[in-house]
């Protein structure tokens, strides 16, 4: 069995910048596996511009931000291997992988940093009913079969969905010459960005409707037609508002999931709302040393986001490995998100291990406009921001101060809510 | 008095923003959050402009498909012209990114350049 | 060419008939409609194979249901593919129907089922706690077990291929004529094919090829009888550990809830009888109703769990048995037709059955080197991490993981791909292997399957099907680029 100090899984934006991260706080030996062929995860084939203005203050492609991490894992020497597997994770560290070239091994690691990203939710998952013929697609495997690959799977494309993989591909299959009828989004709101429907979907004339799903899918070897219909406030479809359109793509954004099972097998405890591995201020989960960050955690919005979470899991093991993150002697302070706040990342905070300034990101479960953002120590309403819009496309986030926080000894939980007024 | 409601693209944020026109010229931007929203909502109603980001074939590469990008903003009207020549654009392996794939594309003055790496096989 | 014989149908009868036929000396051929076996009726049920205690007590169904159950540990463990005797349980939540219960126990001893107990309350409990709540008792049948259909149906097909029998794909049958010499002339869209003897086990179609040839007096009406079924994810995959039905009514057996032989969670099916013999397709009303039946026996389903959804078609006959024998006034026509539940059980029976019936009027004498066993597709997931390098050291594609979600490497879908009968659609390998059976349903392995079916298989990209036809998956190359990459 080979040692390393720090095992990454996952060579995707989270993986990448916790590597660079990690080796800037002075982490020698650090692994990075990658399943695909090539590091840059997801990115490769989010083609489309508007990454990076947080990160680089400038708008960049999914590749072009990609590569400005692969550029610095790469100038830094750190070691990766493609074409790798990640089998499974024990309890103690041991890091069992597989490849052509290395077959089964297993490594030592002194911490993991778990990065493996998410995957959509499929059809099955959304029980939508009529017949299962070719022509149907989650958005993001279209989106690498017209991207990388440069294949079109049709010509005449209904999407069912709004979230941002959705609208873009909208787009880009307008660009590629097909017809895109329409936008059917189950909620009342949309899951993707404003920018993105503005872009993606006015821009070419393509309508959205929401409140709306599909109700049946025609075609017995390939896709023909498929009809959707207005739903109610319980997402029953409405008989009599139905629409049927010939097409012979669907695609399906409708959700993405943390893919959490090699976590789940080492005995990480997972949220149920975010299907992520429940985490401490240090991005550290139940298991010590075991550390995770981007969308394996919880579904972000914005690769920067994903990119400073994954800069913090990359410190926090370095200073694991290195003993410095203390077992921390103050009480653990719960993190309660309720009343609109859906979940907060990380769950709880130990004012001993956390930094001068802690990033709380969440969603919010409905749309608000101009609400506030209310943070309560106990019963003790420290925060109150006012936010114009928020909605569940877009993560929220709260800053807590480590001074706020050591003036109250004795604290026992933070709220985070959504209050009106 | 005209008066125009736009959602800004100039960040994910997209703030909404309220632009008042007379007789054609803006008299006043509000709702924005910073300068970009301002320059973008003066922008968008008067001669609005977006990147465009696609593919262009490769030959002799790794990867049959090289992604691409406007260098910066085009006017809106010429997003199909400029799709017709990224279209018909051709690339020889080895491509690094910022390579010229379509010089002065449609003559907007901006380039269409590569936005990754494909490696000669 | 004149063959001996030729069989209609390429699901789990057919195949099974051509296995049993290939002990012989003897010209046989599978015409398929489809581009596989396994297409039908036998790639969409409940995948059980049953004890026995349903059919009507002196009835072929019950016979061969019996028997076949009998047969199935040998033939799996020859075919080298998963079988588990789990346990069937009937529940019974109304303490008016308990007396029923005892009725399809004393069925069942009829019908020769072995080791059947009517369990109390509290012994089913024990056994099952997500049972109801409102459980009054419950017939055990531990003969009962769950099985892979694909795998079965292509096991035996493919042991049929490599014992000689030829397997015509694509090939649907229009008409069937007899000339002067008793030769039958079976015209399809892939040209006529002469034979001695015919095999009809055509699924939902059986009525319409017997029709063909029958008498005006003698026709069959199949009626595709729709199951709807939900498939749940490995993760609740225990949530029983028996397969469990409610009491039978006269529409069958009803909505059951069972593991999988893969360790999912499968609940269905419904039962809705419909016209059109391809009318596969899920309604909302029929899952819903699935959902709310299982209820009915099964405490706390996470249907929130749900990776797939699917209908299946039976070939029911009003009769509600097995139709086989030689047709009246149509001299070696055999029929095997109305193959409804419990016809996945029964399939090595009525392969026997129809078997000895051929050797018998046909005179056949065995081969000599008949093969009786073939080796499934390997699960690396089986071996030892010793035993792992040792085989990805022989052959590196077992050491890249194509499937995610199953942990399906190359070296398995290239063994699907290039052994006898091999697939040629994402379907075909997605069946031979599990690849794209998992929870994301094929949305990360697809492509890189495409990729791999292209390269092996010479198959331009636009011509890569999910299961053959008109299911191709990517229409054209952007750019209006023609020919292939590079």
């Amino acid at each position: 069995m080979t040692n390393y100090d720090i095992v990454i899984v996952g060579g995707g934006p989270a993986g990448l910048a916790a590597a660079v991260s990690a080796r800037n706080a002075g982490v020698e030996k650090i692994l990075i596996l990658e399943r695909d062929k090539e590091l840059g995860g997801i990115l490769n084939q989010c083609i489309h511009n508007g990454f990076g203005l947080h990160t680089f203050k400038e708008e960049l492609t999914g590749p072009e931000y990609a590569y400005r991490f692969i550029e610095k894992v790469l100038d830094a020497k750190i070691e990766y291997k493609l074409n790798t597997m990640v089998m499974d994770i024990s309890e103690d560290r041991v890091v069992t992988a597989m490849s052509r070239e290395d077959g089964m091994y297993q490594i030592k690691a002194g911490a993991v940093i778990l990065a493996m990203g998410c995957r959509e939710r499929p059809r099955g998952a959304l029980n939508i009913p009529g017949y299962r013929p070719a022509g149907i697609f989650s958005a993001g495997t279209a989106q690498r079969l017209v991207n990388i690959e440069g294949y079109m799977p049709g010509r005449e494309v209904v999407i069912l969905g709004s979230g941002d993989i959705g609208l873009i591909m909208a787009r880009r299959m307008t660009l590629e010459g097909a017809k895109v009828k329409v936008v059917a989004e189950l909620m009342p709101y949309s899951g993707g960005l404003k920018r993105n429907i503005v872009q993606c979907l006015d821009d070419f004339g393509i309508p959205l409707k929401l409140s709306h799903t599909v109700v049946d899918i025609e075609g017995k070897e390939h896709l023909t037609a498929v009809t959707i219909a207005e739903v109610d406030n319980h997402g029953k479809p409405i008989p009599g508002t139905e629409e049927r359109y010939t097409c012979d793509t669907l695609l399906l954004s409708c959700g993405l999931i943390p893919e959490n099972e090699l976590s789940r097998n080492a005995g990480v405890t997972m949220s149920p709302i975010t299907s992520g591995p429940v985490v401490n201020e240090s991005l550290e989960t139940n298991i010590p040393g075991v550390f995770a960050c981007g969308n394996v955690l919880h579904v972000h919005d914005l690769v920067d986001y994903v990119s400073e979470e994954a800069d913090r899991a990359g410190k926090n093991a370095a200073k694991f490995i290195k003993g410095e993150l203390s077992d921390g002697s103050s009480e653990e302070i719960e993190i309660v998100a309720t009343e609109g706040a859906r979940y907060t990342v990380p769950s709880t905070i130990n004012v001993d291990r956390m930094d001068d300034k802690l990033t709380v990101r969440f969603r919010v479960g409905a749309v608000y406009k101009d609400s506030y953002v209310s943070v309560y120590f106990d019963d003790e309403r420290v925060m109150h921001n006012k936010k114009r819009i928020m909605a569940p496309g877009e993560m929220e986030q709260i800053i807590l101060l480590k001074d706020k926080l050591t003036e109250k000894p004795g604290l026992k939980k933070i709220t985070v809510k959504i209050e009106e007024e | 008095m005209e008066k125009r409601e736009l959602t800004c693209i100039g960040c994910p944020m997209g703030c909404q923003i309220t632009v008042e026109l007379e007789n054609g010229e803006v008299t006043s931007v509000t709702g924005n959050t910073c300068g970009i929203g301002d320059k973008y909502a003066r922008n968008e109603v008067t001669h609005p402009e977006r990147t465009v980001t696609s593919t262009s074939i490769v030959l002799g590469g790794d990867k049959p498909r090289v992604s691409v990008k406007t260098a910066s903003n085009i006017p809106k009207d010429k997003i199909n012209a400029v799709m017709k020549e990224i279209d018909a654009a051709v690339m020889h392996a080895p491509i690094h990114i910022g390579d010229v794939v379509v010089k002065d594309v449609c003559g907007t003055g901006v380039d269409v350049v590569a936005t990754r790496n494909v490696e000669a096989v | 060419m004149l063959y001996d014989v030729i069989i209609i149908g390429a699901g789990v009868s057919g195949s099974a008939i051509a296995r049993e036929l290939s002990r012989y000396e003897v010209n046989v051929c599978v015409l398929e409609k489809c581009e596989d076996v396994c297409e039908g009726t036998s790639k969409a049920n409940s995948a059980i194979v049953h004890a026995g205690f349903d059919a009507a007590a002196g009835s072929l169904m019950a016979k061969l249901n019996v028997r076949g159950n009998e047969m199935m540990d040998d033939l799996c463990r020859d075919l080298d593919i998963p079988f588990k005797r789990n346990g069937s349980m009937v529940v019974c939540i109304h303490k008016e129907a308990l007396s029923g219960l005892q009725d399809l126990y004393d069925r069942g001893i009829k019908n020769g089922v072995k080791d059947m107990r009517i369990l109390t309350r509290e012994e089913a409990l024990e056994l099952e706690p997500n049972l109801s709540d409102n459980v009054e008792g419950a017939l055990l049948a531990p003969t009962g077990g769950i099985i892979c259909p694909f795998k079965l149906n292509i096991a035996m097909a493919e042991n049929a291929n490599v014992n000689g029998v030829d397997f015509r794909f694509n090939t649907k049958v229009e008409d069937i004529v007899k000339d002067e010499e008793g030769l039958w002339h079976i015209r399809t869209n892939n040209g006529e094919y002469v034979t001695r003897y015919v095999v009809n086990a055509a699924g939902v179609y059986s009525g319409v090829i017997h029709n063909m040839v029958s008498k005006d007096d003698d026709k069959i009406e199949i009626i595709p009888r729709r199951g709807d079924y939900c498939l749940l994810d490995k993760e609740v995959g225990t949530h029983v550990s028996h397969t469990i039905f409610p009491q039978p009514t006269n529409l069958g057996k009803g909505v059951l809830v069972s593991p999988t032989v893969h360790g999912n969670l499968i609940v269905g099916p419904t039962a809705i009888d419909i016209d059109d013999k391809e009318g596969t397709n899920t309604t909302a009303d029929g899952i819903g109703d699935l959902i709310a039946k299982a209820n009915d026996h099964v405490k706390n389903l996470p249907m929130r769990k749900v990776i797939t959804s699917f209908a299946g078609l039976r070939a029911h006959a009003a009769r509600h048995e097995f139709i086989i024998g030689e047709v009246d006034g149509a001299p070696h026509f055999i029929d095997c037709a109305a193959i409804e539940s419990p016809g996945l059980t029964s399939s090595p029976a009525i392969g026997e059955m129809v078997g000895n019936m051929l050797k018998d009027m046909m005179g056949l004498s065995k081969k000599a080197n008949w093969i009786s066993t073939r080796k499934d597709v390997m699960n690396p997931a089986d071996l030892s991490v010793e035993e792992r390098n040792e085989l990805i050291k022989k052959n590196p594609a077992y050491g890249n993981i194509i499937c995610r979600c199953e942990s399906i490497s190359e070296g398995e879908i290239l063994d699907a791909i290039h052994r006898p009968l091999g697939a040629r659609s994402l379907d075909g390998v997605k069946r031979r292997t599990r690849a794209g059976m998992g929870r994301c349903q094929a949305g990360f392995c697809s492509p890189k399957t495409m990729e791999i079916l292209h390269r092996e298989l010479g198959l331009p990209y636009e011509e890569i099907t999910k299961s053959g036809g008109r299911s191709n998956i990517v229409m054209e190359r952007t750019k209006n680029q023609k020919g292939g990459n590079n």
